[in-house]
Order: C-alpha cells, then structure tokens, then sequence
C-alpha cells in the first residue's frame, strides 16, 4: 500500500521537526485519533502509543482490516481508560505508514520517500508526538500509556519532556533494547531485504511488494511475542487440515499455517519500509544512554507517578527489564509502581483479556 | 477502616507530611491511612503480587520486590521513615536488613511477634513442641517467620546496630500494654529507631 486512507485527523507541524541523527524532517504529518472530550482546562488528556505495527485506531475500527480497535478492551465509555472521564489521544508513530510521515510518504520532490527518509529513533517518535500535543493545545497529560515499543516511547516522553505528563504507564516494555531484541529485529530486517521485490527500498511505484520478505519478518516476530507453554497449548504438534504428515514442504502443522497466515494478513497492512525503519528506531534505544548511562539521572527530578507493569512469560522484555527501570527511577526518588503480572501469553499479554491489568491500568489512572 | 493495633500506633507517630517507605505494605492499609490522614508521602514494597495489585487498585505507589534484595536499590535517607511490620522475623538477615531500614530511612519503625511471651514459653516449656498461639498460629513447619525474636533480643540487636529506641510500644489482646515485663507480657511490640 503506497499510502494510508485519509481518515484520520492529520496534523501538519508547522515547524521542521529535529532529529536525534541531526537531520530534519520537513513537512512532518501525524495522522491521530481522539476519543471522549477534551475538558475546558484540558487536564483531562490521555496519550496512548501504540507498538511496532500498531496504529493510531486505538478504540475504533481499522480501516483496512475493518477489526476492532488494538486496545478496545481497554479504551472506551466505562472502560479501565474511560472516555467517559478522559480524552484519549493515539497518533500513528512517525517512520509507520497509517498517514504519518514515514517512507511511504512523499518527499518534497513528489516521489516517496523510501530509503531517503531519515533514520528516526524513538524519542523522535516522542518529539513528533509532543508537536501534536503542541498543536492541541495540550500542556501536559493526565496520563501517557504504552505497552511495548508504547511503552519505550511513555518512558522517553517523561525523560525528556518531564513535565509533559502527570502520570506514566509502561507495560510490558523496556528501557532499552537488548541485544537479542537487536537480533530478532534484524532477523526480519534481513528476511525484507533479500527480497529481491524490495529493491533496495524502491517498490512503490511497482506492484511488486516485498510482500514475502515482510511476511517472514513478521513470523519470526511473532514467535516472540508469544510464550513456549501459549504456542504448545494453542497448536501442540497437531497437523493442518491432514490426518498424517505428507512428507513434504508445505504448511504441515497448524502452527506453520497460523505463522504464514499472520505473515501475509500483515503485509496487507504494513510497509515494509516502515519495518525497517521502525525496528531501527527501537534497536537503538537505551534511554541510558541518552542521559550519560545512568538511567536513573534520566528521571532525576521528575513530578510524574510511574506504574511498571511486566507479565512473567514474557520473554521479549521480560520482568528483569522492568525491575531494572523501577530501580532506576526507586534511586531517583520517583513515585513509582510495579507489579509482574501472571499470563500464559507471554509479551501479547497486554493486548489480551486481563482482569488484573484492568484493575492496575484504572486504578493508576483514576 | 480499623488499622491493626500495631499498624495504628505506628500511624499515630509519623509525622504529617513525611515521605514514608512501608516495607511489607500488604494490602497498603496504613500507606493508606498515612496518605488521607497525614498527608503523607507513601511507597510500599511488597512481595505477593495480588497484594500489590490490590494497592495499586488503590491508587498507591507499591512496587513488587523483595525486602531481602530490592532496598539496596534506594538511596540513603530518601525516606523520613522506614517502616517494617511483622515482617523482620521473615527476612533473610534481620540484622542487615535494620541496617537498610536505618539507611533509607532517618528514622525506622519495626514491629514483629514477641516470642518470648508467656503463651510462646508456657507452650515450649510445657507442651515440648515448636508453639502454636494466638500470636503466632502456624505450625513450624509452614511458618514463614524464620527467625524467632523476642523484646530483649531486639534491644540487643538495636545496641549492637548502635540504633537508638526513640519509642516503643507493646501489645497483647489486641490492646496496648505498659513496657514493664513486656518481654513476658507483650505478644506484638513496635520499636521506633534512629541512628
């Protein structure tokens, strides 16, 4: 897909936006979407942001999918983030593809971007974001929110902008990424590549898409986001559609099928461009770093609450990562919370139905 | 809501306003009461995570740790109070782990089961079997109390950490009971300590 339906608000920074690689992205677009009512003193707003392939349609249908809302769960009228009290805000990650700037957009001289677009990190994910609050008016939050690489950007939001946001809710995530997060990413970064569709980035104006590249990316990702004991319960050894096995290559068990359906329901939906340029931007985070090494002098200060929520099959960013940032922010005096939750499905815990992440999400964010 | 009676004398003593750590917070009552009360600066460290998942439910700041590991991780004096109740006799080190309580906090307030009571006595010396009293009702097998302490012991520990006793209070029956012979008499005792 060359370009996002235009359904989404877009909001245009009306300034270039700097880059953590000292470039500047001219002409910055940040596709959005609300739900509830903005108080008049606007001290109602929660920031939701979402993951790697996650997307600004937050509680409301996808419109290439046409499923529910990724978080629907949890984000609406009388929900554990309610719309009813709170005005909730999710915008689409610069460097993705669901009507924010990213390579699939067009560059000043009218062609996309691909390849030319720069390299971006997760705090520019934040700084585009902070323009957006910039722009509604909206000086600091009641919350920001984030599982995943959602979570990295909550973390970067209250390092860098501190006084931006009230309360800061992290779950299932990480300060920074390790090596073997490294390795996964790259894993699918090389399966896009050696597409030969990819073309070194320039597919768009073809009808070739390194669709198949993107699709094994996402399979192995996807094996990361769910646990061992999920993956034996759901699909054990059992074979596809077949009583005895063929002898051959094709999707013999029902866990190859499920992969290669995930694999290529993503590529209907995701740019592989944006893949690679998103993956890139969460391998290089270590907010550790940003701040001299010390993670704890990256909160230093801060006013905010914290809640750390981690999910103790989760073997993505698992709970030793989050114990490394509750400490961290225990030395730099913050008011903080954390609990490692029980789930069977590993690091997509937070997406699925929880009781007690229900509870923790409401009563952090009350 | 009524505190228990050990949790009630420690929130009658913090002083309004301060920043407290509750090591052990349970269900976060006194943090609680500390918060709506006092104005307080409440944290909470906790180990079972449906206990901290209930606090956090509350609103309250609780991170789910390990007392014998995790208050390393704070820095000297971050707290105007420490506070461990019922929950030294479980740790690893008691001994050490004063030491972390009269680090992070200016000042510490501890509470635990007396062992030295005459039920506890009257049940070892009599009965020849590990007591099991109102006190302390699981066998000794199960118990997660590890090291047994009594009044005396603790004043002995207290001395030899060059702690000082700024307060006590003592309790049997649920109600408060005068410092004489409270080694004998008292089932819970509270001891408030600087350095």
């Amino acid at each position: 897909m060359n370009s996002a339906p235009p359904l989404s608000p877009v909001y245009k920074v009306p300034h270039p936006l700097p880059l953590d690689s000292g470039q500047v992205l001219e002409g910055c677009e940040i596709a959005y979407e609300t739900y509830g009512t903005l108080a008049a003193d606007k001290g109602n707003a929660v920031l939701v942001c979402h993951a790697l392939t996650g997307d600004q349609y937050l509680a409301s249908p996808h419109p290439i999918t046409g499923k529910p809302g990724w978080w629907e769960r949890m984000v609406g009228p009388s929900k554990p983030i309610d719309t009813n009290k709170h005005f909730v805000i999710c915008a689409n990650v610069i460097g993705s593809c669901m009507g924010s700037s990213g390579p699939a957009s067009l560059a000043p001289d009218g062609q996309p971007y691909a390849m030319r677009f720069p390299v971006i990190t997760i705090r520019d994910m934040v700084r585009g974001l902070v323009a957006l609050l910039d722009g509604l008016g909206i000086d600091r939050l009641h919350a920001v929110v984030g599982g995943s690489m959602g979570g990295m950007q909550a973390l970067s939001l209250a390092a860098n902008w501190p006084e931006r946001a009230a309360r800061v809710l992290v779950i299932a995530s990480t300060a920074r990424h390790s090596a073997q997060n490294i390795a996964f990413h790259e894993v699918g970064r090389q399966a896009i590549m050696a597409d030969p569709a990819w073309n070194e980035g320039d597919y768009y104006a073809t009808d070739a898409k390194p669709d198949n590249g993107l699709a094994v990316a996402r399979m192995a990702a996807h094996i990361t986001y769910l646990s061992e004991a999920g993956l034996t319960e759901k699909f054990g050894r059992r074979l596809q559609d077949r009583e005895a096995k063929g002898f051959n290559f094709d999707a013999e068990f029902q866990v190859e099928s499920y992969l290669r359906y995930q694999g290529t329901g993503f590529t209907r939906r995701f740019d592989a461009n944006s893949y690679l340029y998103i993956t890139r931007a969460m391998d290089y985070f270590d907010i550790a770093e940003e701040h001299g090494g010390k993670l704890a002098d990256a909160f230093a200060g801060t006013q905010a609450r914290f809640c750390i929520v981690s999910f103790d099959t989760d073997w993505l960013y698992p709970t030793s990562e989050s114990r490394h940032v509750v400490h961290a922010l225990n030395a730099a005096g913050a008011k903080v919370s954390f609990v490692e939750l029980s789930a069977p499905h590993g690091h997509d815990s937070f997406l699925l139905e929880h009781d007690q992440l229900d509870r923790v999400v409401k009563g952090f964010i009350e | 809501m009524t505190l228990r009676p050990d949790l009630a004398a420690i929130a009658a003593h913090v002083a309004p306003g301060s920043r407290v750590l509750d090591i052990g917070c349970g269900d976060g009552a006194l943090m609680a009461e500390l918060e709506s009360r006092s104005g307080c600066d409440a944290r909470g460290m906790e180990l079972d995570g449906a206990l901290v998942e209930r606090c956090v439910s509350r609103g309250l700041s609780v991170v789910q740790g390990d007392a014998n590991l995790d208050l390393a991780n704070y820095p000297d004096k971050a707290f105007d109070y420490a506070i461990l109740s019922q929950t030294l006799q479980t740790a690893t080190r008691p001994d050490l782990m004063l030491d972390e309580l009269l680090r992070v906090g200016r000042r510490a307030f501890v509470s635990f089961p007396n062992f030295a009571h005459w039920r506890t006595r009257a049940a070892l010396l009599l009965g020849g079997r590990m007591p099991v009293t109102r006190a302390l009702p699981v066998s000794w097998y199960e118990t997660e109390n590890i090291h047994h302490v009594t009044v005396e012991d603790f004043r002995d520990l207290a001395r030899m950490k060059g702690a000082k006793v700024e307060r006590a209070w003592f309790f049997s029956n649920e109600k408060q009971i005068g410092a004489p012979a409270a080694n004998w008499r008292a089932e819970f005792a509270v001891f408030e300590l600087s350095r």
